[in-house]
């Protein structure tokens, strides 16, 4: 799904006589542009930041709305399939955090690549996978995108490299594509995520280094919601300015929870990376409303009131719907349209997620390797061989 | 080969000439004897030039020509982009390799012996090996990674663990160990063009050893498959399975043997995992008796895993003995050249191991 056809799939808008018809009233009675104000960001070792103002089309905001109100009506749903025992094992959800993934696709291109770690259902869905193969691999059924194999933590789509487990890891692997870029001349970028739980771990200084060294063009980006699983970031970081961790790599601090923030700050990272400056570190500050996964409630080291705090000031897709309104963007109509579609969207998906069969038991052995002749597997007693097949 | 060496010892040829006069030979007269350091390094230069998106990373691999000299050369002809020189970030660089591989290229990674890449073991497994069975064969991940593994001369404890237990556990890697000069060309360029992970482990002490290599070896497209052992040596009496350095151990002490009327049959792995289990099973249906030989520690080291899948398979009702496993011995390596020596299997092991075998 590309942007542009996340538009085209706009769902009937009013109409005389229930026909197909696009909105009702005219574009000419909305702004088709406007130009908002974003905070500014914090730099470090850059003479100058992103852009303090952003432009916004009306296509753009709506698909940015569509997009959050997705990730986050897909996540509700993950939320409610795992209560109900569908989904098993890890879950970490992204409500809270959807400016993010929206606006950091909304500046690169699909030839950009992009890596995070286990919270990644949001950028799954912006790197291209539907609803459908998301929630199916989360109830690990074969029409998951890793045909079950996966689950949470495991779902891949080109130029997307997962959904990582391991804390860390994904961020020398992000360096790595960004060296495979480089090489190739190819003049595209990785965005490498990871949080400030993550920004601990030795091994991305020794990414920071070895890409600064090379100058690598990968954007590391710290998704920073304040809390390591049940720590927070004062507990755990004697630094925590992490845009700032990378030393000699330049870094900006950037509102998480504005899309358009994001957005500009993504584009200034991508110019930056694309100019042969090497690296470059962005801080997204935003908060994620469910606990840690879903085996956390999230409220024995943070407070009821905060999270409620975050929501009713800090909401990222609120606060792009009343941008919008108040400048005439759009109608409450059409955003009430979109948010059914949406809503039948997830329920079509997650109706497929539960009704899809598991993935046939004569797959339990594939794709051990790549491009290589069938091999036999030891089951779990001599007596049993399984074949697996690439 | 046995004949020609006492042949030559005769003669007090050293033994490049004594290859040189054709009485020797029956094979054609244009076998070379190269190293297995030079071995490698032409693997690697052939691939290098065979294709681009092949290239090499690791401490010491470019201006110093590696640290084993291994990679001598390379830098000059290929340049920076081709033959990176890396920081001392193991799980840095290794976890960059993988993903410079998950996004198209071929690296090679050289760890500087294995004992650094339990510092990066964590990339090796968690993102190398599993990534295609987990996204369910959309993400393939075609990298070696290799170096010096086990015992060297000297380096004490932490610098002389073999690996070949801990990788040859995992699904999702292939792991190789090759002895000779042509298994350590034929299977790196096989490593170079499998589009899987694979881990190389080579031996330092096997570096400087000269080999024969056949005509058919010095061609650019020769190479060996991964997961085929190889009969070094015929025998009837017993099958001695080993890997690696352990290979010359096997052949000198069969020769010892041969003296004493028992002839040894002496399989070269060649790959860890996959295991070929079939050539050991036939070896063992004729022979009749069994003897593995590693530097590994022995608890569920390679030797353990052999022995299970015999007794899983046909020829546990051909043995008439239960097998034997020669290994390291099961403590850290000690530096005293005397405490070192003892801490290994040495040919006398294998001997003794052999007779006691076959209760002679």
């Amino acid at each position: 799904m590309t942007y542009s056809s996340f538009f085209q799939n706009q769902p009937v808008v009013g109409g005389v006589n229930g026909a197909r018809v696009v909105v009702s009233r005219s574009f000419a009675d909305f702004t088709p542009q406007a130009s908002f104000d974003i905070k500014k960001c914090d730099v470090h070792r850059l003479e100058e930041g992103p852009p303090l103002k952003a432009e916004l089309t009306r296509e753009q905001g709506l698909q940015y709305y569509r997009i959050m109100q997705t990730v986050r009506r897909m996540e509700l749903k993950a939320d409610q399939l795992y209560k109900q025992k569908i989904i098993r094992g890890f879950c970490h959800l992204y409500d809270g955090q959807e400016a993010c993934a929206a606006g950091i696709e909304a500046a690169i291109n699909p030839s950009d690549h992009l890596i995070t770690a286990y919270r990644a259902h949001g950028y799954t869905y912006t790197r291209g996978v539907s609803v459908k193969e998301i929630l199916a691999e989360l109830t690990g059924r074969k029409g998951g995108v890793a045909k079950g194999k996966g689950g949470s933590m495991h779902m891949y789509a080109p130029r997307f490299y997962g959904g990582n487990g391991i804390v860390g890891a994904q961020v020398p692997l992000g360096a790595g594509i960004a060296l495979a870029c480089q090489y190739q001349g190819n003049d595209q970028v990785c965005v490498t995520l990871y949080g400030d739980g993550a920004a601990n771990q030795g091994q991305l200084f020794e990414s920071f280094n070895m890409a600064a060294l090379w100058k690598l063009p990968c954007i590391f980006i710290c998704e920073n919601n304040q809390y390591g699983m049940g720590t927070s970031m004062e507990r755990a970081s004697a630094s925590t300015d992490y845009y700032k961790r990378g030393d000699f790599v330049p870094g900006i601090r950037v509102d998480g929870m504005d899309v358009l923030c994001v957005r500009e700050a993504t584009k200034f990272a991508a110019d930056h990376c694309r100019s042969g400056k090497g690296p470059i570190i962005m801080e997204l500050q935003t908060y994620r409303y469910h606990g840690h996964s879903m085996s956390d409630p999230g409220v024995s080291y943070r407070t009821r009131e905060e999270i409620q705090e975050v929501r009713s000031k800090s909401d990222p897709i609120s606060m792009l719907k009343e941008r919008m309104l108040s400048n005439n963007m759009a109608s409450i109509e059409e955003f009430k349209e979109i948010d059914v579609a949406i809503r039948k969207e997830v329920e079509d998906a997650a109706q497929f997620a539960t009704s899809d069969p598991e993935p046939p038991l004569e797959e339990l052995c594939n794709h051990i390797f790549h491009n290589n002749p069938p091999l036999e597997v030891r089951g779990t007693n001599p007596w049993v061989t399984l074949k697996s097949v690439s | 080969m046995a004949s020609s060496l006492r042949c030559f010892l005769r003669t007090g040829k050293n033994a490049v000439s004594a290859l040189q006069r054709r009485e020797f030979h029956r094979t054609l007269p244009v076998a070379v004897q190269v190293t297995v350091r030079d071995a490698l390094n032409q693997a690697m230069d052939e691939e290098l030039e065979r294709d681009e998106r092949v290239f090499l990373l690791g401490e010491e691999v470019a201006q110093y020509d590696g640290a084993y000299k291994v990679s001598r050369g390379l830098w000059k002809k290929y340049g920076d982009k081709r033959i990176i020189d890396t920081p001392i970030t193991e799980m840095g660089f290794a976890g960059i390799a993988v993903g410079a591989a998950m996004a198209g290229l071929r690296p090679i990674c050289e760890f500087m012996t294995f004992n650094f890449s339990m510092q990066a073991i964590d990339q090796v497994i968690n993102s190398a090996a599993k990534t295609y069975y987990m996204s369910a064969g959309q993400q393939s991940v075609p990298i070696v990674f290799r170096g010096p593994n086990g015992a060297s001369a000297g380096v004490a404890a932490q610098h002389s663990q073999c690996f070949a237990a801990w990788y040859g556990h995992c699904p999702g890697l292939k792991v190789v160990s090759p002895w000779s000069a042509e298994d350590a060309k034929g299977l790196l360029k096989s490593a170079i063009r499998d589009d899987n992970p694979v881990v190389f482990l080579e031996n330092e002490l096997m570096y400087g050893v000269p080999f024969e290599m056949s005509e058919e070896s010095q061609s650019k497209d020769f190479t060996i498959p991964i997961g085929k052992a190889k009969v070094e040596r015929q025998g009837n009496h017993i099958t001695l399975v080993t890997h690696s350095r352990y290979v010359s151990h096997c052949l000198d002490a069969a020769a010892v043997l041969a003296k004493e009327g028992i002839e040894c049959e002496v399989i070269n792995l060649r790959t860890i995992r996959p295991l070929d289990v079939e050539s050991i099973e036939t070896s063992v249906m004729k022979t009749n008796h069994l003897v593995t030989v590693e530097g590994g520690w022995p608890q569920y080291g390679v030797g353990a895993e052999i022995c299970a899948r015999i007794m899983e398979g046909p020829a546990f009702n051909y043995l008439d003995a239960p097998v034997t496993r020669v290994t390291g011995v099961d403590i850290p390596m000690p530096y005293a050249k005397i405490l070192e020596d003892n801490s290994v299997p040495q040919i006398k092991d294998v001997i003794f191991s052999v007779k006691k075998t076959l209760n002679v």
